[in-house]
């Protein structure tokens, strides 16, 4: 076994030292001797949420079916440890071979949410990386990013080498080759990030200017050199039944966020709601076959021990033979005491049945996401949930014995008024009264009620990219607003509300939709301290602040301004497959109030059927 | 069935925490497709129970764990399949069934052997020293200490509790009355400097005593500092007690003809 980077003094004085001693089961091992290419994979948040995501496992598991490549992981070292390999001047190492990342030839950041981006700057300080991509040298690693941020990678972009848009398990052996190619030959840092400027879905950030307004508006954004290419355009794998997944997907020994198999059952979604980027940005809906499914479920549950597997997407119901697979589970595996989880289900009597057999009806809960608290509001957003299909799905639960309900809401959604707000809480009473009007010796005790609200953030991409985001001030309005709403209800005492944090919102409002000004702010706020923002125990938005004023950059540009259809976004040079026209359409028809209807009832033309795939070729149906 | 499985706990592992070690087997015990039995219930768990949990930092080459199977195979075949499917820092040493009216394990937990190496880099005397202030201080007719738990702080006498020490394996095991294999495989690690001490103390529910207790004991009794990162602790065996409060007959967990 190889010899830990942290000695045992300080593994034994920080919290959870298994989260740095890497040796879980599945983990890759490879001979240093034959690898050309050493790839330093990173999730920018602690340990166990890292260990957690799906995306991760799929590149690890396709990077070292390379035999040239080594493909090893680094989380965010949690703030005891981080503060001891300062003191210490311990370099950041990886958790398969624990070197130290500065001698890799690629660190790789999956970008998953804005309020991580201070969490990147201290894997590369505590890698002694510089920050900024300009003061790295021919001996520093390449670092690059992808994931769902990086559909505006702008308010980053002075820190990463390159980006790369779109899924994965398209061009990235590409990239690989031509990194090699070009180390063979002796070419320099610059020499290479030319060669795959040209590979489709690479962007180099130092390959472009942007000149600004005066009223700080994007003036233009030009190439300053011949090898990137104008529009970067999203890479999409379109066989989602003959790519990379893992069988053996890696195994901590302490407990991660996701404590299950997690079988991406496909991905994209039919459903169009506008506030959604995930919805837009990964169309078309691609579905994986359902022997592939069969095949991997048994795989990955065999390989990993784990006592639950969870099938993912976007919308579960929308997967064409979700019941050949949900039963073919249960009947698989439930002898065998594994739980089988199924987020994001509509509740019908399908989904009541198969509730029903896998989990506990006395313990479980029922979650419904209608987002807005009323009918108009829910078309504004085009989230074709009803409230005469909550209020059945809920009463045929209740009648089958649920007594639990959980809501999410969204505040601040765009063309929001005082009625949709009190929605809310009116929409959750309703739910407890019908509760209610079942016989008393027939229900389960008392109902339970959770209501969520967040903020609504806007992000590039959608419909919204446009519209005006609410300042903390209003937000926080709302929610008093909701609260004594709330207060007013008959049935109170079976409610509960939570809400989310306003400024954490405001914050990522800017992440979401900044420009490369941002990124100085970035760099002052976490140089000042700020880290693990996502963590409201650690989130300081008084040196947020003060790092915005000291750069005399104006939060309230950035999300509280209703843009113009002219306005040259900062993420207008990627080509995500949806369409800006596509987009303004929808955001007029959110402005009346229309709903569009999903891919599978009629296409909308939103671009993505250039990927000659997906549902855009399926026969519709109805 | 029941059945005992005796594993080894060593390298990098040893920073793994005993209720990640239970959820570690349970994983195992999955991928390697034993016939496990569950409990009943919405929630069925794993029939499992360990012998004595091991504090984190602690390697061994003697934990045990009971668990309950529907069907099994030959000891050689069971052992191959589980550490088929283990990490190399645990690994089963030994498989048994036992007889249904066996106790479990933990409840018959009475002593266990240690061995408490200097770990390099540390101050500390060197083992010509360290062996005879060692055994003076074991010589003492009586060694109290402060000992803290999570109720309450009261001086305690541990010298009753700490059965046999010894320097080396072939003394320490003339000591425990048991013959000494050399060619015994042990996961320890080993350290240059070459100090260490081996004792046989009372563990369990009803008497339990921490090896790192003895030591600190130790340094107070010799006027040095005691530093708790600088004692590597690895358990050699965990043992019942088939005997009486006044005459112990000690029988390791794995020896046992039910």
């Amino acid at each position: 076994m190889k010899k830990l980077a942290l000695s045992d003094e300080i593994l034994l004085t920080i919290e959870k030292p298994a989260r740095y001693i890497g040796n879980e089961i599945n983990m890759v091992e490879k001979d240093l001797n034959n690898i050309d290419i050493r790839f330093c994979m990173c999730f920018p948040d602690v340990y166990e949420i890292g260990m957690s995501h799906l995306g991760i496992q799929i590149l690890y598991d396709m990077f070292n079916r390379r035999e040239d490549t080594y493909c090893e992981r680094v989380y965010s070292p949690w703030v005891d440890l981080d503060k001891i390999m300062r003191e210490k001047q311990i370099p950041l190492f990886a958790l398969e071979s624990q070197d130290t990342i500065k001698n890799f030839d690629f660190l790789g950041f999956t970008i998953q949410y804005e309020m991580c981006y201070t969490n990147i700057l201290q894997v590369l300080e505590l890698s002694q990386i510089p920050i900024y991509a300009k003061d790295r040298t021919e001996d520093d690693p390449i670092v690059l990013g992808g994931g769902p941020c990086t559909y505006n990678p702008e308010p980053i972009a002075d820190f990463f080498d390159f980006f790369y848009i779109g899924e994965g398990e398209t061009v990235y052996n590409k990239i690989l080759d031509v990194y090699k190619e070009n180390k063979l030959k002796g070419g320099t840092r610059k020499d290479f990030l030319e060669k795959a400027a040209e590979i489709d879905g690479v962007y180099v950030p130092a390959f472009y200017d942007v000149d600004y307004n005066e009223d700080n508006t994007i003036k233009a954004f030009t190439k300053n050199n011949v090898h990137g290419k104008d529009i970067i355009s999203k890479q999409v794998e379109m066989n989602m039944s003959d790519t990379y997944y893992p069988k053996k997907p890696l195994v901590p020994y302490i407990k991660a966020t996701q404590d299950r198999v997690v079988l991406e059952i496909q991905r994209g979604c039919i459903r169009g709601c506008r506030f959604c980027q995930a919805g837009m940005v990964y169309r078309p809906i691609r579905e994986r076959n359902i022997e592939f499914l069969k095949e991997y479920a048994c795989e990955m549950l065999k390989n990993t021990g784990h006592e639950e597997i969870s099938l993912s997407s976007l919308s579960s119901s929308d997967y064409s033979a979700l019941q050949e697979l949900v039963y073919f589970l249960i009947d698989e595996f439930s002898s065998k005491g594994v739980n089988i989880s199924l987020p994001s289900l509509r509740i019908d009597a399908f989904a009541l049945d198969v509730m029903s057999k896998v989990q506990d009806v006395r313990k479980s809960s029922l979650t419904f996401a209608p987002e807005a608290g009323s009918q108009r509001l829910r078309d504004v957003i085009n989230k074709g949930l009803t409230e005469e299909s909550i209020l059945n799905g809920a009463m045929d639960a209740f009648n089958s014995g649920w007594n639990r309900v959980k809501l999410y809401f969204m505040l601040g959604l765009p063309s929001e008024t005082v009625e949709d707000i009190e929605g809310i809480a009116v929409l959750s009473d309703k739910i407890a009264r019908e509760y209610y009007t079942i016989p008393k010796e027939q229900r389960n005790g008392k109902v339970s009620i959770v209501s969520s609200t967040s903020f609504f953030v806007p992000k590039p991409f959608t419909p919204f990219q446009w519209s005006r985001m609410d300042t903390a001030e209003e937000y926080l309005e709302k929610q008093h607003l909701l609260r004594a709403k709330f207060n007013e209800q008959l049935n109170r005492k079976s409610i509960k509300y939570n809400w989310h944090e306003a400024e954490l919102s405001v914050l990522e409002g800017v992440f979401a939709r900044g420009d490369r000004r941002v990124s100085k702010v970035i760099y002052d706020a976490y140089k000042a301290g700020c880290l693990y923002d996502s963590w409201s125990e650690y989130f300081k938005y008084d040196l947020w602040e003060k790092a915005f004023e000291d750069n005399q950059i104006d939060i309230a540009f950035y999300t509280n301004r209703e843009r113009i259809k002219e306005e040259i976004l900062p993420w207008d040079f990627i080509d995500a497959g949806v369409t800006k026209d596509f987009l303004w359409r929808e955001y007029n028809r959110a402005i009346n109030a229309k709903v569009t209807p999903n891919c599978r009832m009629a296409c909308s033309n939103c671009g993505a059927k250039v990927y000659e795939g997906g549902v855009c070729f399926e026969d519709r149906k109805q | 069935m029941k059945t005992r499985i005796k594993f080894t706990k060593s390298g990098p592992l040893k920073f793994i925490g005993h209720l990640d070690v239970m959820r570690y087997f349970q994983k195992a015990f999955r991928r390697a497709e034993l016939d496990v039995e569950y409990s009943q219930g919405f929630n069925p768990h794993q029939l499992m129970s360990f012998a004595a949990p091991l504090g984190v930092g602690l390697t061994s080459d003697g934990e045990y764990l009971d668990l309950q199977l529907k069907t099994s195979d030959e000891p050689k075949a069971m052992i191959d399949k589980i550490n088929k499917a283990m990490a190399e820092g645990i690994q089963v040493v030994d498989f048994k069934v036992l007889s249904d009216e066996s106790k479990n394990a933990m409840s018959m937990v009475s002593a266990a052997d240690y061995m408490v190496s200097v770990k390099d880099g540390y101050e500390f005397m060197g083992m010509e020293e360290f062996k005879q202030k060692f055994q003076d201080f074991y010589n003492k007719e009586s060694i109290v200490i402060l000992k803290k738990s999570k109720k309450s702080e009261k001086d305690v006498d541990i010298k009753p509790s700490i059965y046999h020490i010894g320097f080396d394996r072939e003394e320490f095991y003339k000591n425990i009355g048991q013959s000494f294999d050399k060619d015994k495989k042990s996961v320890a690690d080993a350290y240059d400097n070459g100090v260490k001490v081996f004792m046989q103390v009372a563990t369990g529910s009803s008497n339990n005593l921490k090896p790192e207790l003895v030591m600190e004991a130790f340094c107070q009794y010799t006027g040095i500092e005691y530093n708790i990162f600088a004692y590597q602790v690895h358990r050699m065996e965990v043992y019942a007690d088939l005997g009486t409060e006044e005459n112990r007959s000690l029988i390791a967990l794995d020896k046992m003809n039910d």
